[in-house]
């Protein structure tokens, strides 16, 4: 392993993160992080080793702005419990971790995943599942820009993305497969409308339901607005109350109010748009 | 049906005196030019030159012609302008287009010439002498620890030294065509003369498929902003991870893949619907600033074990500064890309008129990191119609530490550039997802026509460096003193740092 | 004819401003924090908030900017200045001697820091206009003090002014900022606003000039992204007497603010509106007037629209702007606790300072966060606003949306 080249700053220096290992209990299979000011390569380094000694749920205290902290991990059985905010890429490019925050997540988490279960009990901020793969990523409250953007699947591979409260801009930009939900329901702002612009712009595969109403101006071109029929809510139900139980709400009180569905009207959106020469 | 202005390009003429009536020609074109009736019968509005049917017909009696037809004179219009304004009107499209920009624009290489040692400062025998190309791509670190081993001799400190460079056997790696835009037996093809010839290939964006494997040593995974195929066992199979920002065709802008392309294989890899354009987004989504890309880079080491983590750029005109910036954010190559470079499919106004030439972008980001003091930090990939042993020669003399190829692969697989590579029917199998053209790539055949390509262009390199006096492809690395130009406008010979011959 | 040679190799002199025109500016981090009530905090917060953005940038620039930091000299303009040697000091000092009454002049206290190296000579000067020379040209102090710091900035070789506001000054050089607000004893000063910034450029470090905040008057600038507009921008500000001599992006932020609110008189919500407009398919959504409003706006100022990603902190002594760009490519996370309102690129700085926030949010795209020092005249809109009535007035509402 690369050993970060001196970037500790020189003494007397406020410094935001030590570079230095950080307090670990162990009580059996649990183990309990303080990362007060520590690294996240220092942090993260500490995670991996904890699982390979066969950690299966490990507490991290004190977390504030740490990155990737999940990322790059493959296994079964194993859940990180996060206090604090969460940094940049919670949970990037995992295949298989269940990961929950008590707190917000910041910018990309979920980004490129495969697989694995992230719970936030706050808000996260923008690009969240971005190039999702797999998994699911159930947000609490409020998401920012650019979420849940060129989501994929394959076959059993769909990945799925709840957020309880309202997005912004571009959500569910060229999205290629999976499902997005959004709830409007647990946020800050009651007079923003649940979403913003650019609502599935280029979105080519997959599904959004938003429970309340939709614009069609607030929509790419490449998508239709239909509300959610008994079929569709049959599909819809099983993560609702997946969800319900994770945050604690109540699954009935959620499926209560019509849900808008959007989906692709074609999945060659821009088959027009290109002359062969 | 409405009358296409648009003449055909070519005709074909086949000498029906010689002709076996065999039908070879119908089956192995891919654009259904010829019916037969009795005898093959051609449309000629079809026919995209890629002498498929020249080569296998057992006759010799097919040649293709341009059609020329004579136009007023007119400088300024030219036919392809004329043709490009008639398909627009009846199209309403964005012209697409493929391979690498053909235009008269000038061509920088071909400007330059090679010194050789003579009388005061003998060259070196080549057949004879060694002659190392042994080039190692990634980080170096500015200096070597050592400490005393206690038995009177040193060794290298601890953490010291190189970590995570890749050692190829010759500066020629394989440049990233993804699967999708090329066939699987491109691909395999690829892999293989890769781990023959002690060198790398690079998926492009479409993912790794199984196939690939047993080569994983060999290969490089490109994560490009549509994220096709990215996992983490993904990255964990690949000797390095490439961040594809963009591609010297298209600058700026993202990929293509038409429809055309995605079968069931390339549906699952990318996972995309089938039958879908696979639109790359221009910028990744989780890059918007160079900041970012270094978030990116550090992921990216955090998810594979910090493998070596490159980054693909077209240049473009501060293309200098965004090499200074990315090497400051963490990447342990940067592949410079030049505006000849080629594509599956691109649109033609981008592909012809946006980005720089390789030449000078390998110059003067070369000469930016010098100056910065970081020019040991990465490793420099300089791609962009790379056509010959010269060019890489010249290429390494300007700055690059290793070139890549692409076209000239493609070429070495039967490719006649006929630039239609964005239709998918390829007829020589290699742009092609159509079952009955793929299986005309074999990959033994192909990985032992590319081991002979990087093989001539490395002995041929050995025969340069041997004129130049040098036996290890080092000493040739950045020293523009052996370049001198004929012919190259001052400015630019000033930018290349290359003098006029006489001088 | 003898050929210049050395043109041909590498290594060819390079004069000590190393910024080249129409370089890329690369990304950051940055931070605000105002204390609506006035009172004072210490240097320390926003150190302390970059800090735990180091991975933001590269250690080639950092810097702060403080207000309210000089209670004793409330009237007077304080010039922050960078000089590369004593011969240009002495160049300025002349022209500053012409043009202004020195009150004080000294060097800014710093203390030594390992890894900060290459320091310019830095010095501050309480000033006040030579009355009669104000006369003479007719022109208000800020116009004057304006064309001072342009003359100062292109015209006397190796000196540079950081900050010329009343009441407040830059802090920024070549480091980290945790390391330059320590090399800056910043822990000792104490104000209302603080922004802060960490910079990771792409180009020959050694410019102390070259991080941020960039000023003018009592406006800071700093500026999280790229603008892709800066060709046309600047073009533009040379019209109306702006010497755009700094080589950087962010520059033609801080002279489109002083152009904006000050000399144009508009009020900050519609200078926000010039920089980020909303987007015309937007614009036709609204309501008729207000659609008029945004149309003149953008016809009127294009060229000083903001293209490319941007998060933006304005500094000045009446409170603190952070604006980003309309379609918010760039992170930027604002909060308020109590009277404190705090804008960071992301929410684990916030926290260093604000670990219990009354309210965290994201801001939207093309919205200002503004926060007012209570009781301060500005030369900014009469209207009296909090967050409420900024979100009532541009607010993004279903119902408006719908008409």
């Amino acid at each position: 392993m690369i050993k970060p080249a001196s970037i500790a700053p020189p003494a007397g220096v406020i410094e935001g993160y030590r570079y230095m290992a950080p307090v670990v209990e162990r009580d059996g299979e649990i183990v309990r992080i303080d990362a007060q000011g520590v690294y996240f390569q220092q942090l993260n380094g500490a995670v991996r080793d904890e699982i390979a000694a066969g950690a299966k749920l490990i507490k991290i205290a004190n977390v504030n702005g740490q990155r990737y902290i999940g990322t790059g991990l493959g296994v079964s059985g194993v859940k990180i419990e996060i206090e604090g905010t969460a940094g940049n890429d919670l949970a990037m490019l995992t295949d298989g971790i269940e990961i929950e925050v008590f707190g917000n997540a910041q910018d990309g988490a979920g980004n490129t995943m495969s697989n694995g279960r992230i719970v936030v009990r706050g808000d996260a901020g923008d690009v969240l599942g971005y190039g999702m793969r797999g998994g699911c990523v159930y947000v609490k409250g409020d998401v920012g820009y650019r979420v849940g953007i060129h989501m994929k699947a394959y076959e059993k591979l769909v990945p799925v993305l709840v957020c309880g409260g309202k997005a912004l801009d571009f959500f569910g930009e060229y999205m290629a497969g999976g499902m997005l939900v959004l709830l409007g329901m647990n946020t800050r702002d009651e007079r923003q409308p649940i979403a913003g612009g650019f609502l599935g712009a280029g979105m080519h595969g997959g599904v959004i339901y938003v429970r309340g109403t939709v614009e069609p101006w607030q929509c790419g071109a490449e998508v239709g607005i239909t509300t959610a029929s008994e079929k569709h809510m049959t599909e819809l139900r099983p993560v609702i109350e997946d969800y319900a139980a994770a945050m604690g709400m109540d699954a009935e009180h959620i499926l209560s109010q019509p849900f808008k569905r959007i989906a692709p009207i074609s999945h060659r959106p821009y088959a027009k748009l290109y002359a062969l020469m | 049906m409405r009358q296409s202005f648009i003449q055909p390009e070519f005709r074909v003429k086949i000498d029906y005196d010689k002709c076996h009536k065999c039908g070879r020609c119908v089956q192995q074109c891919g654009w259904d030019v010829y019916d037969f009736s009795e005898r093959p019968i051609p449309h000629d509005e079809r026919c995209r030159a890629c002498h498929r049917c020249v080569t296998f017909c057992p006759a010799h009696c097919i040649t293709i012609e341009k059609n020329t037809l004579a136009f007023r004179d007119n400088d300024n219009w030219s036919t392809d302008a004329l043709k490009a304004v008639w398909r627009q009107a009846e199209t309403g499209g964005v012209l697409l287009t493929s391979m690498g920009n053909p235009r008269p624009y000038e061509r920088i290489f071909d400007k330059l010439v090679l010194d050789a040692c003579q009388v005061t400062n003998p060259s070196i025998d080549p057949l004879r002498e060694p002659m190392e190309l042994c080039t190692y791509l990634g980080r170096k670190p500015d200096s070597v620890e050592v400490v005393s081993d206690g038995n009177g001799g040193f060794m290298l400190a601890d953490g010291a030294g190189m970590h995570h460079n890749i050692k190829l056997d010759t500066p020629i790696v394989f440049s990233p065509m993804s699967y999708g835009s090329v066939s699987l037996g491109v691909h395999r093809s690829l892999a293989m003369a890769a781990e023959r010839c002690g060198i790398l290939m690079n998926t492009g964006e479409g993912g790794l498929h199984e196939d690939l494997h047993p080569f994983q040593d060999n290969v490089i995974v490109q994560v490009a902003s549509g994220r096709f195929g990215v996992s983490r066992e993904y990255l964990q199979r690949a000797a390095a991870i490439e961040i594809k920002i963009g591609q010297g065709a298209k600058p700026g802008i993202g990929g293509h893949l038409p429809g055309e392309k995605i079968d069931r294989e390339v549906s699952a890899t990318r996972m995309i619907p089938q039958g879908s354009d696979a639109i790359s987004p221009a910028p990744h989504h989780d890059i918007y600033s160079i900041e970012d890309l270094r978030q990116l880079i550090y992921a990216l080491k955090e998810a594979s074990g910090y493998k070596p983590v490159g980054v693909k750029i077209a240049a473009v005109h501060n293309v200098a500064a965004i090499a200074s910036g990315i090497v400051r954010a963490g990447a342990d190559y940067i592949y410079l890309d030049g505006f000849r470079g080629g594509t599956g499919a691109a649109p033609a106004v981008i592909r012809d008129h946006v980005g720089i030439p390789l030449e000078i972008a390998i110059a003067v980001v070369d000469q930016r990191l010098r100056e910065e003091g970081i020019r040991n930090q990465a490793s420099i990939v300089a791609a962009g119609s790379i056509r010959s042993s010269a060019d890489a020669a010249k290429a390494i003399a300007l700055g690059a530490d290793v070139v890549a190829i692409g076209t000239a692969t493609l070429l070495a697989l039967g490719c006649h550039l006929c630039q239609s590579c964005h239709t998918g029917r390829c007829s020589w199998g290699i742009t092609t997802q159509k079952p009955e053209l793929t299986r005309r790539i074999d990959p033994e055949w192909g990985a032992e026509r590319l081991t002979n390509l990087v093989n001539a262009w490395s002995h041929e390199l050995q025969e340069i460096l041997g004129a130049l006096g040098v036996n290890a492809v080092e000493s040739l690395r950045g020293s523009r003193e052996r370049l001198r130009s004929i012919g190259l406008d001052e400015s630019t010979g000033l930018i290349l740092g290359v003098k006029p011959a006489g001088l | 004819m003898p050929h210049d040679l050395d043109r041909y190799y590498d290594f060819k002199p390079r004069n000590f401003r190393e910024e080249s025109p129409f370089k890329i500016h690369g990304g950051c981090g940055l931070m605000g924090i105002c204390d609506e009530s006035g009172a004072p905090m210490s240097g320390e917060a926003p150190i302390l908030a970059m800090a735990v953005q180091r991975d933001r940038g590269n250690g080639l620039g950092g810097g702060f900017a403080g207000y309210g930091i000089y209670p004793d000299f409330p009237d007077h303009f304080c010039f922050h200045m960078m000089y590369h040697d004593l011969g240009a000091k002495e160049a300025a000092e002349v022209i500053l001697d012409q043009h202004f009454l020195i009150e004080v002049a000294e060097p800014i206290p710093t203390r030594s820091v390992k890894g900060i190296t290459g320091a310019p000579l830095l010095w501050r000067y309480f000033m006040t206009p030579h009355t009669h020379m104000l006369e003479e040209r007719e022109v208000s102090e800020e116009d004057y003090v304006v064309s001072l710091v342009m003359l100062l900035n292109s015209q006397v070789d190796g000196a540079f002014v950081a900050s010329s506001g009343k009441n407040m000054g830059a802090f920024k050089g070549v480091g980290y900022p945790e390391e330059i607000g320590h090399y800056f004893c910043l822990e000792k000063y104490e104000g209302h606003t603080w922004v802060g910034h960490n910079r990771f450029p792409t180009n020959t470090p050694g410019w102390w000039g070259g991080a941020h905040p960039f000023t003018l008057l009592d406006w800071s600038i700093v500026h999280n992204g790229e603008i892709s507009s800066y060709g046309i921008n600047r073009r533009y500000l040379e019209q109306f007497g702006y010497a755009c001599s700094l080589g950087t992006d962010t520059e033609v932020v801080a002279y489109l603010f002083d152009l904006l609110l000050r000399r144009h008189r508009l009020p900050i919500e519609l200078a926000c509106k010039v920089l980020a407009p909303p987007l015309w398919s937007r614009i036709d959504r609204m309501p008729a007037e207000k659609a008029e409003l945004m149309r003149s706006l953008r016809a009127v100022y294009g060229p000083g629209m903001l293209n490319g990603p941007f998060a933006i902190v304005l500094g000045f002594n009446g409170g603190m702007v952070a604006l980003n760009d309309r379609i918010k490519l760039r992170p930027l996370v604002a909060a308020r606790s109590g009277s404190k309102v705090m804008v960071a690129s992301e929410e684990s700085a916030i926290r260093t300072v604000l670990p219990k926030p009354d309210e965290l949010w994201t801001p939207k795209a093309g919205e200002p966060v503004i926060a007012r020092i209570k009781g301060v005249q500005s030369p900014l809109s009469p209207i009296e606003a909090s967050r409420a009535v900024i979100t009532a007035e541009m607010a993004y509402t279903a119902e408006e949306v719908m008409v």
